[in-house]
């Protein structure tokens, strides 16, 4: 859904996703080992974001689930939402930035490493779909804040020590 | 039937003395550490989305330094402890008795300030876990903590990660340590401890309180 109430900028929570039109600017903020994944139409200026948590659906213990939070079905929703807005899936783009380690811990297994699997889940789940990879900002070890504007198609990260960087 | 559903008014009660054992040896050991009235607040236990836990330290993108732990043993789940940046300060002026030293001001963070944190994490995470086992009788054994310094979301939603394979909220117990006279709130500490769903029947029933309604 196209977010009218606030025209400049949607916000976008963790395991959430939003759809944005120019000259509107989605937004997510703190992403740490979760990966934001911008998926857009260039021509058509319009641009979804979800803030992924998990690599994949397999790993939910409950029922229902919230498409939003894993890579796999956040992307095919993501894609999905866009084609219903108008836009082409054959054209589609994505950016992403996320993925970091922000702990440093001995062991502790699958979990620790989630960053990385994110990612890697992330562009598997594009690359099913041919969605290329513009350009990306992913793993480190610092919390990111990023911002998609649809119009230019470029993406601002925010880190809290190397402050801002466009790709 | 989700784990949540399952949690009753008597249930709340019974993780917010939790918190209160918990906390109030992590404030015991905190005085003494600062030489310092440290007061503490009466826990708060409540089922949040993610989002909302993020707002419960600020919101998502304030930087705080927080230290990390994860639990195992008979209970597992994960642990914060949180201080906003002019806390930070404050505590570490304390601990080398140098009035002038500002956390903020410093990039990169030097070791100084670092380790002194990190000591902070350790006792007070490890005063408030040994009163709970005490309490419980359970074992529970934590991880090694690990300090660090960045947005809410970045680092919390990491604690978030194995309840977020079974649900969208979590049940969060939340106490706040006060410096006696500081009415903005700016130099509190908050201790979160994250439960995973799994560890709630344990509890209750360390505690000899009925799961099944």
């Amino acid at each position: 859904m196209v977010e009218l109430r606030d025209p400049h900028i949607v916000k976008v929570g963790i395991a959430d996703m939003n759809i944005v039109k120019s000259p509107s600017l989605i937004r997510t903020s703190g992403l740490g080992s979760c990966v934001g994944v911008i998926v857009y139409d260039e021509k058509k200026e319009l641009a979804g974001l979800a803030h992924v948590m998990l690599p994949d659906s397999s790993l939910a213990k409950s029922g229902s689930i919230n498409t939003a939070k894993f890579a796999d079905t956040a992307i095919k929703e993501l894609v999905n939402r866009l084609v219903i807005q108008g836009a082409r899936a054959s054209v589609l783009k994505a950016k992403m930035a996320g993925g970091a380690q922000m702990f440093q811990f001995f062991s502790g297994g699958d979990m620790m490493r989630i960053g990385p699997r994110n990612v890697e889940a992330v562009r598997r789940g594009l690359a099913n779909l041919n969605i290329p990879i513009i350009a990306e900002d992913v793993g480190g070890n610092s919390g990111r804040t990023i911002e998609f504007n649809p119009k230019t198609c470029v993406l601002t990260i925010r880190t809290v020590n190397k402050g801002m960087r466009n790709i | 039937m989700s784990f949540i559903e399952k949690i009753n008014s008597l249930h709340l009660d019974v993780l917010k003395e939790i918190g209160n054992i918990g906390a109030a040896h992590a404030a015991t050991a905190l005085s003494r550490i600062l030489n310092q009235k440290i007061e503490m607040s009466v826990p708060n236990v409540r089922i949040v989305s993610f989002n909302q836990m993020m707002e419960l330290a600020g919101g998502p993108e304030n930087v705080v330094a927080s230290v990390f732990l994860r639990l195992e043993g008979d209970v597992t789940g994960s642990m914060f402890f949180i201080l906003s940046l002019p806390a930070a300060t404050y505590f570490i002026q304390r601990m080398i008795a140098n009035d002038s030293f500002v956390f903020e001001s410093e990039s990169p963070h030097s070791e100084m300030s670092l380790s002194c944190l990190q000591e902070l994490g350790n006792i007070l995470s490890g005063s408030y876990l040994s009163s709970l086992s005490d309490f419980t009788n359970l074992h529970l054994y934590p991880s090694v903590p690990s300090l660090t310094i960045d947005m809410v979301g970045a680092t919390i939603s990491f604690g978030l990660l194995e309840l977020s394979q079974v649900s969208d909220y979590a049940i969060v117990i939340d106490t706040v340590l006060e410096k006696e006279g500081d009415e903005s709130g700016a130099m509190n500490g908050h201790f979160f401890l994250l439960p995973n769903p799994d560890s709630f029947e344990v509890i209750f029933n360390s505690l000899g309180v009925a799961t099944d309604g």
